[in-house]
């Protein structure tokens, strides 16, 4: 035993006889597929289908709404406003949600009666969450600075040039539920 | 065999037969000896066990002044788009803005005392639940042609 550990040492301090760049192609590629399949796996989990294996009922909800059904043909997918883009905080979004693969094992909300139980906790943490990195999820597509008031409605007019402009409010503050239906909205600000 | 064949083709003739006679009613009835009685209504001169293609819908402008009313007692228009505005027993998204908790912050109408009243006339605390559904009495403005030509005018309090 203590013969093969020495050897194994020998090994690995003596250089090796494969030459450098075989080894660092190597490394190369396999930095490539790892890279590769982690990001697919990542991709594979913001699809509609993968959200929906629990939250079915509120993907159904989002088809009638102006993200998913549209003059223009665009639209949004769960993961467009759910899950940030920028990479890093895409990994902590993602590592936060494996919480809910414990929620999945347990079947907190594998019913439609448990989801509606339920609801309100849930879309009062997403409101929090937006409301802290100020509708992130909302300005990667609708940016402020690009807004032409002249198409606006009036009343849209008057709440984005003055609360939204200013910076006292954020898009989620007053759009909630645009793409699903509300929880009991009784003690919610401006309800 | 020969009595089957005779027995088939017997059945074939009377079906043909049938065949002939629903399409001699359907003919009749287009012809003129209508069900509806020849009358036009909202739906046209559809007969009344055709369902008649839908109208397209109509556009809604974005945000308007509210069309004056008609006649005393309209339930007033809505001048703006509400694709979307939900109105269930957990959110009223009318009432948002147009309470009377919310009307002089958002700038909106705010809706008649007369939706605090049970229908005998008792005031409540909250919007009364027979007034709680706004769509059943307002409705989207949009400026469209008239389903039927008619020649009715607005009092002259309202002209």
């Amino acid at each position: 035993m203590k013969q093969l550990i020495k050897l194994f040492w020998k090994k690995l301090s003596s250089p090796s006889r494969a030459a450098a760049g075989l080894i660092l192609g190597m490394g190369f590629t396999g930095g490539i597929l790892f890279w590769g399949a982690f990001n697919t796996g990542m991709e594979a989990t913001n699809t509609e289908a993968f959200c929906s294996a629990c939250h079915a009922p509120i993907v159904a909800e989002v088809r009638e709404t102006i993200h998913y059904s549209n003059r223009s043909g665009v639209r949004a997918i769960c993961s467009d406003c759910h899950v940030p883009h920028p990479w890093t905080d895409k990994i902590v979004r993602k590592v936060q949600a494996s919480k809910e693969l414990v929620a999945y094992a347990m079947g907190t909300i594998n019913t439609t009666e448990k989801f509606r139980e339920r609801r309100g906790y849930l879309a009062n943490r997403e409101w929090q969450r937006m409301k802290e990195n100020d509708s992130q999820e909302c300005r990667n597509c609708h940016n402020f600075d690009y807004m032409d008031f002249s198409e606006q409605g009036r009343r849209s007019v008057v709440q984005h040039s003055t609360a939204l402009a200013s910076g006292e409010k954020t898009c989620v503050d007053c759009h909630k539920g645009i793409s699903h239906r509300l929880p009991d909205m009784h003690g919610v600000e401006g309800w | 065999m020969q009595k089957l064949i005779a027995v088939l083709l017997m059945t074939g003739v009377i079906a043909v037969a049938q065949g002939q006679d629903t399409s001699d009613q359907a003919d009749a009835v287009e012809a003129g000896s209508t069900s509806n009685g020849g009358q036009a209504s909202l739906r046209g001169l559809t007969q009344l066990d055709v369902t008649k293609k839908a109208d397209s819908f109509k556009r809604i402008p974005k945000d308007r002044s509210p069309y004056v009313s008609d006649y005393v007692y309209q339930p007033p228009l809505i001048p703006h788009r509400i694709r979307g505005y939900e109105i269930s027993t957990n959110a009223n998204k009318c009432l948002s803005c147009h309470s009377f908790r919310n009307a002089r912050d958002a700038g909106a109408t705010k809706i008649s005392v007369t939706h605090y009243g049970t229908r005998e006339g008792q005031v409540l605390s909250d919007v009364s639940p027979r007034r709680y559904f706004c769509l059943q009495c307002h409705v989207t403005q949009s400026d469209t042609a008239l389903l039927i030509e008619n020649d009715f005018k607005r009092v002259d309090s309202l002209r």
